[in-house]
């Protein structure tokens, strides 16, 4: 883990467990709790769906929020992180 | 009950009523063997040659570079590994979009399996491959065989398939175009050495597939030896193949319902932008089949809005990965880099009516806030 990384992670106040939920799930969990964090604040997603590596960074085009890459989870599992806008 | 709304043209068109008329008549006079001597074998011999001119003609193509085989599917295997075998000396290495069709994808596959190189050239948000890292590519050396289909499948966007062969042909590199979506339905380029289509796409029957190779391009056929149609196995369907034929001649012929059938495209592209909330419509809005579209529903699970638009009434296809065998979802959304869930594809023929367009129109606002609201996330 890099340090840009760990310090994201612990920026990261809440991160969304997803594991075993299949599209269109974790999109729509970021989206149920996108309003619980602060614009400007991030939130994570912890998904093994391949679709959401497409479906996250396209939720945060379509909604005008940042999308600020992939981690990995202690289990090996991709956490994709994004940042609340507005 | 409302009648059932077809709009799954680009998986499999209704038959053309001139196709049923031809495949009956063939079915009373084609059914001998086309390369026996004797009388039914002739007649046979004959509808078969018709109907390869006829098709040779509608391709830009000379009757003698025209071969059937059983699916569109199979013709482009057939063209993809026969270019690569035979310019073997030359090299190993496949250029192809990063949107083929499947086929095109699986011959790839096969390829690297047994030692060969496929490089996959990426595309924009629209779908349209990068030209520029399409060249470069081809340019390398060792590059025995380029692919770039007419126009996307799942989106409908066209590609510069005449620029890259202009490009293929600068370096010798023979380029396979898929016509599988086009033929019968848009301009074809003409600087392809390998062309491929299928019948059932245009509204003809199914069971034929169509592979055209430019005299002097070299192709080799993949499989073992056969004595019909260039090698390519089977007997051919010569009732089917005149059916194929006599199809393609008409819609080619029939330029103003593709302009209807464009105009209604529009409509769906603009009224569902406007009347669905955070949809995405893909694909180039202008450079495109004439029939098709797709648009992709933020939060919505495309196997449930499949389901929903068929219970009442509106047969369509979806690229979401929940709708397919596999986890993974199109890989041309993948490689477009737009959503993949929730994803509508709506393709039109020449039963459409623009009041099939509109009940489908004032149906799918409704289904899609449904399926959200159950999700929790009306209003998001």
């Amino acid at each position: 883990v890099s340090e840009a990384e760990g310090s994201r992670r612990e920026r990261t106040l809440l991160v969304l467990d997803c594991r075993g939920r299949r599209c269109p799930l974790p999109v729509v969990e970021l989206a149920r709790h996108i309003g619980s964090v602060e614009p400007g604040g991030t939130l994570a997603v912890a998904a093994e769906d391949p679709a959401a590596r497409l479906d996250v960074p396209a939720w945060c085009r379509m909604r005008g929020h940042d999308y600020l890459g992939e981690s990995a989870a202690e289990d090996g599992v991709p956490v994709y992180s994004v940042r609340r806008r507005a | 009950v409302a009648r059932e709304v077809y709009l799954d043209a680009a998986s499999a068109a209704p038959l053309h009523p001139v196709a049923r008329e031809a495949l009956l008549a063939a079915l009373a006079d084609g059914w001998a063997d086309p390369a026996r001597p004797h009388g039914p074998g002739r007649r046979a011999r004959l509808l078969l040659d018709t109907a390869r001119a006829t098709v040779a003609e509608v391709l830009g193509a000379r009757p003698d570079e025209v071969v059937f085989c059983a699916s569109g599917t199979q013709a482009a295997q057939l063209a993809v590994l026969g270019g690569l075998a035979a310019r073997r000396r030359t090299g190993a290495r496949l250029v192809h979009s990063a949107v083929e069709h499947s086929a095109v994808l699986h011959a790839a596959e096969r390829h690297a399996a047994a030692g060969g190189e496929a490089v996959g050239v990426p595309v924009d948000r629209a779908g349209r491959v990068d030209l520029d890292a399409f060249a470069a590519e081809v340019a390398r050396p060792g590059t025995a065989l380029a692919s770039l289909m007419t126009a996307n499948h799942e989106v409908g966007t066209g590609q510069p398939v005449d620029q890259a062969a202009h490009l293929c042909a600068q370096h010798g590199v023979p380029l396979h175009t898929d016509a599988a979506q086009s033929a019968g339905r848009a301009e074809l380029p003409a600087g392809w050495s390998l062309l491929t289509a299928s019948a059932h796409k245009w509204g003809g029957p199914p069971g034929v597939g169509v592979l055209a190779v430019r005299t002097g391009v070299r192709w080799a056929p993949p499989l073992p030896a056969a004595d019909r149609e260039r090698g390519v196995p089977g007997f051919p369907d010569v009732p089917a193949i005149v059916a194929a034929a006599a199809s393609l001649r008409a819609v080619v012929a029939e330029t103003a319902e593709h302009a209807r059938l464009s105009a209604l495209v529009d409509r769906i592209r603009s009224t569902v932008a406007a009347t669905v909330p955070d949809v995405e419509v893909v694909g180039d809005p202008v450079d495109r089949l004439p029939h098709l579209v797709t648009f992709s529903c933020l939060y919505v699970d495309g196997e449930a809005l499949l389901r929903e638009l068929d219970r009442r009434g509106f047969a369509v296809s979806s690229g979401s990965a929940c709708t397919a065998d596999t986890l993974t979802p199109s890989h041309v959304l993948a490689a477009m880099g737009v959503l993949t869930h929730g994803n509508v594809r709506v393709s039109l023929h020449r039963d459409t009516t623009g009041a099939d367009v509109d009940r489908f129109l004032a149906v799918l606002p409704g289904v899609v806030s449904e399926l959200r609201e159950a999700a929790g996330v009306a209003g998001r």
